[in-house]
């Protein structure tokens, strides 16, 4: 008999105080709770996190990946939005 | 990310596939760029890694019984404590694992019960029973240890998902490594009987480790395409090398002989292993190894007899959406 699927979640910890939650892996839960709690066992058995976000799968809306070059080429155009695209002249010292 | 929903438009590509879009995919590899779950793949490329990644799953958590055999029986609390970690290791990586197979497209589901049905293989190194302690000591220093041979390279395998998973498999794996050496040390250092019990350990795994690399690279199947799209780096007798010669001295140290009389250190420093015997390793895989029997009748009792939690905690979920439903609705 083939089982039915219990739902995903995306699993993010943050790792030390000050840094963001990072995506580290996903899981199976039935519910939040159970999913925080699976959560913890599989991703934190050495101690990698002092905060655990559990979000569905489902809830997550992604880039299309075949559409990147469209997605992205208007940051990739202004390299004026870079410190290095201004000349400072050296006497000036570092800035 | 690992979201599996969005996977699904990919079985259109299978059959006819662009052959524009192969080149650009074997271009990407080529680059040295990881493959990720959304992008276009070759329908041959997500079949091979999903039946390699969903048989590592399972050689993690079926490679929990053989262990799981001592825990109430480890000599110490030191050494229980140990072993229960290493065993709950196991599943995490079979959970990671089970994760990375599914942004392939198989829900989990599915990989489970084509293991149980007999249908998905697993590492055949679990088909050996344990029969001693010094057993769980082998286990740690060589099976782990030509785990982690095989692992590393693993770590820059194309598929990112995969990738990722075996980075945080190998951190852990050390460990493992680590114990069972320890176990080792202890036994040889302690009474005639407790070093005799581990030269048996040694003498009963050492050639079936040898063949957890896979066979000759002359009679491979899935070497070739697998090192085109850099899923493998090095060859199943490369790694095996590796391993020996890493092993050697380790074994020496210990005071304890491989049971191999045949081998030899070449100039270079290699060791050089007798011929292994191949009929062996296709009589495991065939399903008539020691324990095969065993290790499907007990991943399929404990999967029967979890089936009430798992429906116990769906129907909860269900309900408390029903009744959050409800709520709104007011």
């Amino acid at each position: 008999m083939a089982t039915p699927n219990t739902p995903l979640w995306e699993v993010f910890i943050r790792s030390r105080n000050g840094l963001a939650h990072k995506h580290v892996g996903s899981l199976h839960a039935n519910d939040a709770t159970m999913a925080l709690q699976a959560a913890r066992d599989i991703y934190t058995r050495r101690g990698e996190g002092l905060s655990i976000w559990v979000v569905p799968s489902t809830a997550i809306t992604a880039s299309d990946p075949a559409e990147k070059g469209m997605m992205f080429e208007p940051a990739e155009s202004k390299i004026y939005r870079h410190p290095t695209f201004y000349e400072v002249p050296e006497e000036v010292g570092h800035m | 990310m690992y979201t599996q929903a969005l996977n699904t438009a990919e079985t259109d590509d299978r059959g006819l596939e662009d052959a524009g879009k192969a080149a650009q995919f074997q271009a990407r590899v080529d680059a040295e760029e990881r493959i990720e779950p959304n992008d276009w793949m070759p329908a041959a490329y997500r079949k091979t890694l999903t039946r390699q990644i969903s048989q590592h799953a399972h050689s993690e958590i079926v490679g929990m019984l053989p262990e799981g055999n001592w825990i109430t029986r480890a000599p110490t609390l030191r050494r229980k404590a140990a072993l229960l970690a290493k065993v709950q290791d196991e599943c995490g990586h079979g959970l990671y694992l089970y994760a990375a197979a599914e942004t392939l497209g198989s829900s989990r589901e599915e990989l489970v019960d084509a293991m149980l049905a007999g249908k998905a293989k697993y590492s055949s190194i679990f088909n050996y029973p344990t029969l001693t302690w010094a057993d769980i000591g082998t286990i740690g220093w060589l099976v782990d240890g030509a785990a982690i041979m095989n692992q590393i390279p693993l770590c820059r395998c194309s598929y990112g998902p995969y990738a990722r998973a075996m980075i945080r498999v190998c951190k852990e794996e050390s460990f493992h490594q680590r114990q069972g050496y320890e176990i080792m040390l202890t036994l040889c250092r302690g009474s005639d009987e407790q070093k005799a019990m581990a030269q048996d350990a040694l003498n009963r795994w050492w050639w079936p480790v040898l063949m957890m690399f896979g066979p000759p690279d002359a009679t491979s199947q899935h070497s070739d395409t697998s090192t085109k799209w850099k899923i493998k780096r090095f060859s199943n007798d490369e790694l095996r090398q590796k391993f020996v010669d890493a092993t050697v001295p380790q074994a020496q140290y210990l005071g304890l002989t491989i049971p191999d009389p045949g081998m030899t250190q070449d100039a270079d420093g290699h060791w050089r292993y007798s011929e292994i015997d191949w009929s062996e390793f296709k009589q495991v895989l065939a399903g008539n190894g020691p324990c095969n029997r065993d290790r499907i009748a007990a991943r399929r009792k404990a999967h029967e007899e979890g089936a009430w939690v798992r429906e116990a905690a769906a129907a909860y979920a269900a309900k408390r959406a029903r009744r959050q439903t409800a709520q709104a609705a007011e």
